[in-house]
């Protein structure tokens, strides 16, 4: 049972940065109906500047309290993410936004590999280990610990949904991003600048990346340059999970694919172990004799759980969990 | 075409130039370096490669970004029935066929739920098979060592035609052929019998049913076309031209490991397709050859040329590659969104007015 418990709260950290992460993907997707395949990269991008600006300020026995050290990074890390989101949309999305629809799906892959191996250039091939200056008390809920960070991922992620949900619902600039999101052409009509609705939403979304970036880079302790790949594709993933183009439907899936993963990893081993399958367990009943185990899948099967999960969903109910349907425009 | 109408005389001089340098190259390269016929085998390898992902997006318009799986199921079944690993020594005229099957199947198993997908939902699930391939091949090795894991397989067979042998050299008329030569000639046959296949397919009635659902679904399944089936048959098709370059990739390096199957790959054999004209057959070839030799031609370039400006290396080579291959996608769409050598339906629809 402790087990469980951990992995929920596990599930439930890494949950909320894939929520993070997937608003971006949700948010872009609303107004222009494409995905941004380049958004994973802007993450790791935001984990490598904070990466930098926190191993600078902290290197030299400096005057700062941590917890200042760590919001310098996240704040330059948000500005560096919102830059490359501007771009993003800039080069690759809005010069082909009459073209057919394979055309900037391709752009965004080239721009995500150019971030990619610029990142390689500016910070190495290596894993970088990020610098782990905050206190990071551990404490105990049923049996399973939770660390201070994982709290403070859960609440940051909290609070950024429920800003964003206010932005995008009650203000002024939201009615027009949802007015973009529902019709394009009326919504210009109706004197909305829908180049500018479209740029500010690339940014909300890095902006929001970049503080997923600084999660991941304190939750796991390491930062690299590919990061943003596995990661950027679980959290789409979870958009499609939750119904992409929704927002509630991207962190209700950020959570649950959070947490499916996290249980996925913490019982795969245990399910697949042939020693305890009764029909398996004589045909394998010499090498369950050496150790008493004979495990087909271990935890390090953990990355496939998000694409099974996306396969699923697109199968059984392609517009997701909170998702109207979804158009089949080829 | 018209000049074979208008001059034959003139044409099958041509063809036969083209020919004899063909068959010359291998030689000529030798004398320059062995390591030249390595690289224009690859190369070879990389226009089957190139050629079987046209299938699927050049012709059928269906963004893969996991093509590479396809290769590496290819390879892994030349691998395991042609190594010590397993002790299966099986010729490889019985193995690449079952190479092509397996990756067909899969093909087929990717394409099976994701038809219904639109292009970019397909690219994305595309990516996680591609994904979950390699990390099964990177991970089955215990409890029963299948893939011998990041180690890879080892010791794989080369070709071998009854009493010829692939890897090693020999004269023949006081010529000597080199290994690498010898699967020059065996692949330049293939690539023949690849090309022509490819030109037959595009005219054939599932070449024009891969293109109507390109342009336009909807009236291409009003029109009759039972999309589902020919959309299928073009990921299995492509699956299986990936599955036979995966053998004989398998058989040339005697080598394979999960290291070979990575994303980059997959992004390299779509740039060659999207930079050569996605949909013309020669124009893919133009771009895998293209793309396969100048990231060669960096590293012989680009080193000599940084240590003598910089004193020391500031770009490697291989980050410079992804980042041509990186500007040349984002460069291709913006200004030559139907390549370089466009098929000439592609540019009436990368130019004309479109459903937005």
């Amino acid at each position: 049972m402790d087990i469980f418990i951990q992995q929920v709260i596990n599930g439930l950290t890494t949950g909320s940065v894939y929520a993070l992460v997937a608003l971006g993907y949700t948010m872009v997707y609303g107004v222009i109906q494409l995905i941004n395949f380049a958004h994973g990269e802007v993450v790791m991008i935001g984990a490598m500047v904070a990466f930098s600006v926190i191993t600078a300020l902290a290197g030299t026995a400096s005057p700062l309290p941590p917890a200042v050290i760590l919001l310098a990074g996240v704040a330059a890390a948000i500005p560096a993410c919102m830059a490359i989101g501007y771009l993003l949309e800039r080069v690759a999305y809005r010069p082909l936004r009459h073209a057919p629809r394979l055309a900037p799906l391709i752009t965004a892959i080239g721009m995500s590999i150019i971030l990619q191996h610029l990142a390689l250039l500016v910070w190495s091939r290596n894993p970088l280990a990020f610098p782990q200056i905050v206190d990071n008390p551990v404490f105990s809920i049923g049996g399973a610990a939770i660390t201070g960070v994982q709290i403070a991922i859960i609440l940051l992620s909290v609070v950024l949904m429920a800003l964003l949900t206010w932005f995008v619902y009650r203000t002024r600039f939201g009615i027009a991003i949802r007015a973009t999101a529902e019709n394009v052409h009326v919504a210009s009509l109706m004197g909305v600048d829908a180049n500018r609705v479209i740029a500010a939403t690339f940014i909300i979304a890095a902006a929001l990346a970049a503080v997923a970036g600084v999660m991941v880079g304190t939750y796991y302790g390491i930062t690299h340059y590919t990061m943003g790949f596995m990661l950027g594709l679980k959290a789409f993933s979870a958009a499609v999970l939750g119904g992409i183009g929704n927002l509630a439907g991207a962190m209700l899936g950020g959570i649950l694919l959070g947490l499916v993963e996290a249980l996925g990893a913490g019982y795969i081993g245990e399910l697949t172990d042939m020693c305890k399958w009764p029909l398996m367990k004589e045909v394998v009943a010499e090498r369950c004799a050496a150790d008493g185990h004979l495990v087909l899948m271990g935890s390090n099967y953990q990355d496939v759980f998000a694409f099974l999960v996306l396969i699923a969903v697109l199968v059984f109910r392609p517009s997701g969990l909170l998702g109207e349907r979804v158009s089949e425009r080829a | 075409m018209n000049l074979r109408d208008k001059q034959p005389a003139l044409y099958w001089c041509g063809v036969a130039l083209v020919a004899i340098a063909l068959i010359a190259l291998p030689l000529v390269l030798t004398l320059v370096g062995t390591a030249w016929v390595r690289i224009t085998n690859l190369a070879i390898l990389f226009i089957f490669l190139a050629l079987g992902l046209n299938i699927v997006v050049g012709f059928a318009g269906l963004l893969d970004l996991g093509y590479i799986a396809f290769y590496a199921v290819g390879a892994y079944v030349y691998a395991l029935l042609a190594s010590p690993h397993f002790g299966l020594h099986l010729p490889f005229w019985i193995i690449l066929p079952i190479g092509a099957f397996f990756a067909c199947v899969a093909g087929a198993l990717l394409g099976a739920p994701t038809l219904r997908l639109r292009g970019d939902y397909l690219a994305i699930v595309t990516l996680g098979f591609g994904e979950i391939v390699r990390i099964l091949v990177n991970n089955l090795s215990s409890p029963f060592n299948i893939t011998n894991g990041p180690k890879g397989i080892t010791r794989i067979d080369p070709f071998r035609i009854g009493e010829l042998e692939f890897y090693n050299s020999d004269t023949w008329m006081g010529i000597l052929f080199t290994g690498p030569a010898k699967y020059y000639y065996i692949l330049l046959l293939i690539l023949m019998a690849v090309i022509v296949i490819n030109l037959r397919l595009q005219q054939s009635r599932i070449g024009r049913a891969w293109v109507a659902i390109r342009e336009d679904e909807i009236a291409a399944k009003s029109c009759g076309i039972n999309t589902r089936n020919v959309k299928l048959l073009a990921f299995a098709m492509g699956a299986s031209f990936g599955g036979i370059a995966g053998g004989m990739f398998s058989a040339i390096q005697g080598f394979v490991s999960p290291e070979s199957f990575i994303l980059h790959e997959s992004i390299m054999v779509l740039s060659m397709v999207v930079l050569g004209g996605m949909g013309n057959v020669w124009g893919v070839i133009a771009g895998a050859l293209l793309l396969s030799f100048v990231p060669e031609l960096l590293r012989y370039t680009v080193e000599p040329a940084q240590q003598a400006l910089f004193g020391r290396m500031l770009i490697d080579p291989e980050v410079l590659r992804m980042l041509i291959f990186g500007a040349a996608l984002v460069l291709t769409m913006r200004f030559r969104p139907a390549g370089l050598w466009p098929e000439s339906r592609h540019r009436q629809e990368f130019s004309g007015e479109h459903r937005s």
